[in-house]
């Protein structure tokens, strides 16, 4: 094998420069069939791809809030590889929202140049984590809860998604175990441990309300064998979540009741404050390359 | 050339494009590598990513582009396929030996799925892995994750000698 730099090989074809912020690539569709399945609404279409993507992006900003901060050097390379993950999946989604709704923005655009208005995730992964307990709880919660949304997004009318649902399947999979073991260790732990992963639980209940609730959007998806509702995960979820904090020796908190508004009321000033660290650096050197 | 000598030479070109975060390893030998085609002067190369975040995919979509572009074919286009998903059970048997030779374990059979919900794995022991240095049996699993999602961190109670595993999905 002749000698290989990665670093050297990305800089040496002319097209691509090295990037200051976000993937620098703004093409992770290319060569995927991006065509709309017919009697699917385009702006439906991107609106749900940007739920889902948005859903991922600040879930994984979130994690990767945790690197430099984690109890143990192990935990934060596990930390940082789910955010990844996630990341990844943000990417496709942002990107296909983008081909979808002709506005033609990029995955850059999405993540670095809307507002706080702009965004239509759930509640649950803006929430300030700043105890591990919690964010193990709320890390089972989204996985647990993301998983079952794209197990049954695999076999989607759009090719696109089902494609993303396919590989992310595998991926919140190892999410889920991952989380799942923590709760049960600290779960099963000391009384101390025990206190602190039950709290995260009890701070993350007021927020899982709003994940069985469907959106006008999810709704008009499934019944076109696009989307899914997400109302049609709940037992899926409550199955999971019983099994482990039974094994966690933990108490299942009253989960908030599924109805009212969903992925419209964020809280704005904790949605604020993520944004403007996210989004630093792209809004002060708007393209930058270097 | 006959087409089917400058169809076999383009594959060869992408065959032997390293991995940039194993670099023991071909694309070949990881199963990312999909079709190459080539049409007249048009080469299109597949590949899928191994996890849907993985950072080395721009770097191999590059590195093809400047190899076929090097042997002449000036039209490359690289696509993307993310489905089927990638397993781990498509890395060859020759990329599992240079794993082997690498001190990195070659991940076992992937997990089948059975139908209804996905399982919880709680409460798993960790696999057992022999150690590649010393093959002693006595190892124990440091990390779930290594320095990609890919790979597991183990260390040898034997030998004292810290190795990886390839995770199987």
């Amino acid at each position: 094998m002749d000698t290989y730099d990665a670093y050297q090989a990305i800089t040496d074809v002319t097209e691509d420069q090295r990037w200051a912020f976000g993937a620098g690539f703004d093409d992770p569709l290319s060569g995927i069939d991006t065509t709309i399945p017919d009697g699917v609404s385009a702006d439906d279409l991107a609106a749900y791809c940007e739920m889902l993507g948005d859903d991922a992006l600040l879930m994984s900003h979130r994690l990767q809030q945790w690197v430099g901060h984690a109890p143990e050097l192990e935990e934060e390379a596990a930390l940082a590889n789910i955010a990844l993950d996630l990341l990844g999946q943000a990417r496709f989604l942002l990107a296909r929202a983008g081909t979808v709704d002709g506005s033609g923005r990029t995955e850059d655009d999405y993540a670095f140049l809307r507002g706080p208005a702009q965004f239509r995730h759930v509640r649950l992964v803006e929430i300030v984590d700043n105890d591990f307990g919690l964010a193990m709880a709320r890390l089972l919660v989204f996985s647990t809860w993301r998983l079952a949304v794209l197990d049954r997004l695999r076999v989607s009318r759009d090719p696109v998604l089902a494609a993303i649902a396919d590989k992310g399947v595998k991926e919140m999979t190892y999410h889920r175990d991952y989380a799942a073991q923590w709760v049960i260790r600290l779960g099963d732990g000391t009384e101390f441990s025990h206190q602190r992963v039950q709290a995260g639980l009890d701070h993350v209940a007021p927020f899982v309300g709003e994940l069985f609730t469907d959106s006008d959007v999810e709704t008009r998806l499934a019944a076109a064998g696009v989307g899914v509702r997400p109302s049609e995960t709940h037992a899926e979820f409550d199955a999971a979540l019983d099994a482990v904090l039974s094994a966690a020796t933990l108490g299942c908190p009253a989960w908030s009741a599924s109805g009212g508004a969903t992925r419209t009321a964020g809280h704005r000033d904790t949605l604020t404050r993520l944004l403007a660290e996210l989004q630093s650096v792209a809004r002060a050197h708007p393209g930058a390359t270097w | 050339m006959t087409a089917a000598s400058i169809d076999a030479r383009a594959r060869a070109i992408a065959e032997a494009v390293p991995d940039p975060e194993l670099p023991q390893l071909t694309v070949a030998d990881l199963g990312i590598l999909r079709a190459v085609t080539v049409t007249g002067r048009h080469a299109v190369v597949t590949i899928t990513p191994t996890y849907t975040g993985c950072p080395a995919l721009e770097v191999i979509r590059s590195e093809l582009r400047r190899r076929l572009a090097d042997a002449g074919f000036d039209d490359v286009e690289v696509r993307t396929s993310l489905s089927p998903a990638w397993t781990s059970d498509w890395i060859t048997e020759e990329g599992r030996q240079k794993l082997g030779a690498a001190g990195i374990v070659p991940p076992h059979a992937a997990p089948v799925r059975s139908a209804g919900p996905v399982p919880l794995t709680l409460m798993r022991s960790a696999p057992t892995e022999p150690c590649p240095r010393c093959a002693s049996p006595d190892t124990a699993r440091q990390s779930v994750f290594g320095a990609t999602a890919c790979r597991a961190l183990y260390r040898c109670t034997s030998c004292g000698e810290p190795f990886e595993y390839l995770k199987e999905i």
